[in-house]
């Protein structure tokens, strides 16, 4: 089944017109040194076949039970409405091209405009592009514009309140460019400010922030953003976005360009894929930043339409010169963030935001009175809905077993960072996790850590 | 249409109600970070916003709704059966950081891909972690960067046809490669005596999409794979056009040494209004362990995922890559099997070769020769004076066809690139040389209805160079709209 | 396309900038041919003044909505001054490429590298070619 209509009468018909004597012989001016074998692939199977053969394979996945997931570190089980499979899952969007031709996109393209819109606000900024990868890409792109903007630049400061695995992936990046990156370890599950000030010097093109810390604690970075200006550098925030409904934005702050994973906007865990990188920035910086960017104009009539704009940033255009070289990016995903933003509305994500603290703080009181558990920091900061304990027990353990009875304990940090205590784990509640969701957890994980002592 | 800003209604939404929800006391632990700032999304109910997105969506062309032969880019149908399959909450339901051993279904789907696709192309080792083509251009690219970095040689040339896709220069030059244009020769293909004049020590890689951007297959690739080994280089191999050949030549027997797949475009997965994709690379064996991490690895008779790869370029992703694209694309190939992809690649270039017959007997011209594979590129450079290929893709919507590709490849001048894909029957592809041939008619006789066109469209068409001059990137409450 | 204009006077080089000098100092443009390969014009980024560049290095970019075209600086030399009324009005470089079109002014340092480029006559032969 290969999902073509040809009949062998039209094979026949159409080998005739070009001439050719059968569908090998379409391939006759090859060298015959190229022509292999076939493929030793398995199949064919049929669609009954297929869905059984992927509902047994899916089944070797130990998915969470319903309310019983406590592990963030950038993929949260956040709640997602039905309204956004069912407006994404609309054939028309999801089977469109990218939107070059305008006339017969403006779907599209208007829904990526409001979703910019919608970026902009959320994160204090002037300008957000059409989507990145996921929110380690978007940030190592952040990084890159940076250096653009600053020219002549080559050292970038990184805190140690950015998520481990986005740290990782921004040192394999800058491997091969003419770029520095200084990690500032986190002091007490913060940014060390002093640190991070001392340390910016005229060679800095950017000082990166994670906000909320990957941690949970949320930090005013105004200082940071202010000692990154006077010696003439940017400050980039990479962010939870949930967490923005209710906290002051890095724009209010004086950030200069902010990033994030848009996967607690309506994607489902899906094992890390596909998220939504985004990226937004200040006016000034519109020409250096990376990816599709959608802008309103008029057509010859007046009337407002929508088009990709400021197209000769973009590798079809400036090639190698581009401001990146991303062309496929996650438009489906950002469509499903904007349908989730225009569902909720301010009122809806607050709700959210608020629910996700809420539990948070059960979860939190909950898993501290168990015996033996202690926090891991203790700055007295303002937090969301993550944050660390010591378990009196390997936090790979309690992991691991807890899994096999349909629980995500959260996510030992030593799994994040070489050299984490080993009692070190990571946890996060959303609006999923029901107050008896919660209670049911502590249990089991008091249970857990008897057994393992 | 309205923006759904300007549908709103102050105290709407489409959530009413979310039980968890606390009241705002747990708010006031924010303090001084509590946010201040107005939070402007759209406020609407759930109807509401179920008519904007469904109004939007009539707002499109999908491969759903129309013929869609733009070149390059692989439009054909999307199987329904693996969108089924990417919605089972086994695979959705799982966070990327839980355990390996409760991970065991979403490792067999990438090790059989990885192990399918290698077969495909004839490569050793592949990583499902690229979200794009372009991420896997990178990715190869940095692969290719990290095995000259370890021969000890300085190698700083990327060698790229004129032909290329841009994403290639740019791929190259975000690892810090110098990129070097090869022309084409006249026939559209690279040629060894051409090659000789770039191809030497300095030289790291040369990309190439075989069949071309031109849809013609390089017929001395061979030659050209021994140069580029000979002179100590890698031949990589972007996988754009793997449509035309999968199931019949594998990259690696031509003598590529890193590729990379498209599988939104060969392997069926929806393009999504631009994305998601994903950009798997594959390498030979030399080149495995600079693979980036964490790899899916058999250990005691298990999978798991390891990063004990302390040669590899590291990590490339938050996590593993756009695993549901992945998934849509395992489906696929075992809905196909090893004759069904063969079949597949066949009938692509037969439909190519087809509408191509129709169109050049209806009067249009094609630069360049050779028989084509599943693409080809025509010009429309004999067009009457003040007529360009641009209009020509404006009056194929008002027919209701998706334009073909234009002004790309480079080298062509007027460029159209027609892919019509497997998919399409031969009824469809002979409605549409129709139509194509219609509109040289009318080039000739009636210029304005081009000139004019689209009139059929909810907007004619739009001023991109005031969009450009007089930046509108996004409504705000206190700005333009 | 249009007849191109081609002033007599000015130097030009193969990239199609023009070059017109007043003592010690080049003012420099694009030519009417580059103007009209581009199209409408929406947006010239330009050095700031005080670069210094050598002859033909890249010193600014002229872009269309499709395209982007480097400029190169034609002498080498100190910029001294440059348009700053393109940045609210690209579209002069489409009507007065020679004129209120100027990109920008360079102290020129060497004046045998004028021998480098064409003129009038020379660079009219170069736009047959290409045509």
């Amino acid at each position: 089944m290969a999902f073509v209509p040809h009949t062998a009468e039209d094979v026949a018909r159409l080998l005739a017109a070009v001439g050719a004597d059968s569908l090998d012989g379409l391939f006759s001016h090859l060298p015959g040194d190229v022509v292999s074998a076939a493929a030793a692939v398995p199949g064919p199977m049929d669609e009954d076949g297929l869905l059984r053969h992927f509902r047994t394979v899916s089944g070797r996945n130990a998915v969470h039970e319903a309310g019983m997931c406590f592990a963030g570190a950038g993929a949260y089980d956040h709640f997602i409405p039905a309204a956004v499979d069912a407006l994404s899952g609309r054939s028309e969007f999801l089977t469109a091209y990218t939107p070059y031709q305008p006339e017969l996109s403006q779907g599209w393209l208007q829904a990526i405009y409001e979703y910019q819109s919608m970026i902009v606000s959320l994160t204090g900024m002037d300008v957000a592009n059409s989507s990145m990868y996921d929110g380690a890409t978007a940030l190592y792109e952040a990084v890159l514009m940076t250096l653009r903007v600053t020219r002549n630049r080559h050292r970038v400061l990184v805190s140690g309140t950015v998520n481990p695995l986005y740290r990782t992936v921004l040192r394999s990046y800058a491997a091969n460019l003419a770029l520095e990156i200084t990690d500032v370890p986190m002091k007490d599950g913060t940014d060390d400010a002093d640190r991070l000030r001392a340390a910016v010097d005229d060679g800095t093109s950017a000082v990166v922030v994670g906000y909320p810390a990957f941690t949970g604690s949320l930090a005013d970075v105004s200082h940071l953003a202010e000692a990154a200006h006077d010696k003439g550098a940017l400050l980039v925030a990479s962010v939870y976005p949930t967490a923005l409904a209710v906290a002051k934005s890095p724009g209010e702050m004086g950030a200069d360009i902010v990033v994030g994973d848009g996967q607690p906007f309506g994607m489902p865990l899906s094992w890390g894929g596909p998220y939504l990188g985004f990226l937004a920035a200040r006016d000034k910086y519109v020409r250096r930043m990376p990816g599709r960017i959608v802008g309103a104009t008029v057509d010859t009539r007046g009337r407002r339409g929508f088009v990709l704009t400021l197209q000769t940033r973009e590798q079809h255009i400036r090639r190698e010169k581009a401001m990146s070289n991303i062309c496929s990016n996650q438009a489906h995903t950002a469509l499903r963030a904007a349908v989730y933003l225009t569902l909720l509305g301010p009122s809806g994500l607050r709700k959210v935001a608020a629910a996700c603290m809420g539990n948070a703080r059960e979860l939190k009181e909950r898993v501290l009175a168990l015996e033996g558990v202690t926090p891991l920091y203790r700055n007295g900061l303002p937090w969301f809905n993550e944050f660390a304990v010591r378990l009196p027990a390997a936090a790979e353990r309690v992991v691991q077993s807890l899994s096999g009875k349909g629980v995500l304990a959260g996510v030992p940090l030593a799994r994040l960072a070489a050299g984490a205590d080993e009692g070190a784990l990571l946890l996060a509640a959303t609006e999923k996790n029901r107050r008896d969701d919660i209670a049911r957890f502590a249990e089991m994980l008091s249970k857990t850590l008897r057994e393992l002592r | 249409m309205k923006l759904s800003f300007e549908k709103s209604r102050a105290g709407r939404s489409g959530l009413d109600r979310l039980d968890t929800a606390p009241g705002d006391e747990v708010l006031a632990e924010l303090g001084d970070l509590l946010r201040t700032g107005e939070l402007f999304l759209p406020q609407m109910s759930e109807l509401e916003t179920v008519r904007h997105y469904t109004a939007l969506s009539r707002r499109n062309m999908g491969v759903d709704t129309d013929f869609y032969p733009l070149g390059s880019c692989t439009m054909k149908y999307n199987p329904k059966v693996n969108e089924v399959i990417a919605a089972m909450p086994g695979f959705t339901g799982l966070h990327p950081l839980a355990p390996a051993a409760a991970a065991g279904g979403w490792l067999k789907v990438y090790s059989d891909l990885e192990r399918y696709l290698a077969d495909i192309t004839g490569m050793d080792a592949f990583t499902l972690h690229p979200m794009a083509g372009a991420h896997g251009e990178l990715t190869g690219m940095m692969i290719v960067k990290a095995f000259c970095g370890g021969t000890g040689e300085s190698r700083t040339k990327v060698l790229v046809p004129d032909s290329a896709h841009g994403t290639n220069p740019a791929s190259a030059a975000l690892c810090g490669f110098e990129v070097v244009n090869v022309p084409s020769a006249e026939d559209g293909m690279i040629h060894p005596h051409t090659l000789a004049e770039y191809v030497g020590s300095d030289t790291a890689a040369l990309m190439l999409t075989n069949p071309n951007t031109l849809g013609i297959f390089e017929q001395h690739i061979r030659r050209v794979a021994d140069m580029v080994h000979e002179a100590g280089g890698l031949l990589y191999y972007d996988g754009a056009n793997l449509n035309a050949i999968a199931g019949r030549v594998k990259p690696g027997d031509m003598g590529f040494d890193v590729v990379h797949l498209n599988l939104h475009k060969t392997f069926a997965t929806p393009h999504g209004g631009g994305g998601p994709g994903s950009g798997p690379v594959g390498v030979k064996g030399r080149l495995a362990e600079f693979l980036p991490v964490p790899r899916v690895e058999e250990k005691d008779g298990a999978l798991t995922l390891s990063e004990d790869f302390p040669r590899s370029i590291g990590r490339l992703s938050g996590f593993y890559g756009n695993a549901l694209v992945a998934l849509k694309a395992c489906a696929y190939i075992l809905n196909l099997g090893p004759e069904g992809l063969a079949e597949m690649s066949a009938l692509a270039v037969l439909n190519a070769r087809y509408l191509l017959g129709l169109l050049t007997s209806g009067g249009w011209t094609l630069p360049y020769g050779a028989p084509c594979m599943h693409e080809f590129v025509l010009s429309g450079e004999d067009l009457p004076e003040g007529v360009h290929t641009m209009d020509v893709a404006k009056r194929l919507i008002d027919a209701g066809y998706h334009p073909p590709t234009v002004y790309f490849p480079l080298i062509v001048r007027e460029a159209i690139m027609i892919e019509p894909t497997e998919t399409e029957s031969p009824e469809k592809l002979e409605e549409f040389a129709g139509v194509m041939n219609r509109i040289l008619g009318e080039a000739r006789d009636d210029p304005d209805v081009l000139k004019t066109a689209p009139s059929t469209t909810p907007v004619s068409r739009l001023d991109e160079a005031l969009a450009a001059r007089e930046l509108n990137l996004a409504c705000k409450r206190n700005g333009r709209t | 396309m249009g007849e191109k204009v081609v002033p007599d006077g000015l130097y030009y080089t193969k990239e199609h900038e023009w070059l017109r000098v007043e003592g010690d100092v080049a003012t420099i443009g694009v030519t009417d041919h580059a103007q009209q390969e581009l199209g409408d014009i929406t947006y010239v980024e330009l050095p700031d003044p005080g670069t210094v560049f050598h002859q033909f290095e890249e010193a600014g970019v002229v872009e269309s909505v499709k395209a982007a075209s480097d400029v190169y600086c034609p002498v080498s030399g100190e910029v001294t001054k440059v348009n700053m009324e393109l940045a609210d009005d690209p579209v002069v470089v489409n009507a007065e490429p020679y004129d209120g079109g100027w990109l920008f002014k360079v102290r020129i340092e060497d004046p045998t590298e004028l021998d480098n480029l064409m003129g009038a006559e020379e660079y009219k032969l170069l736009l047959g070619e290409e045509e």
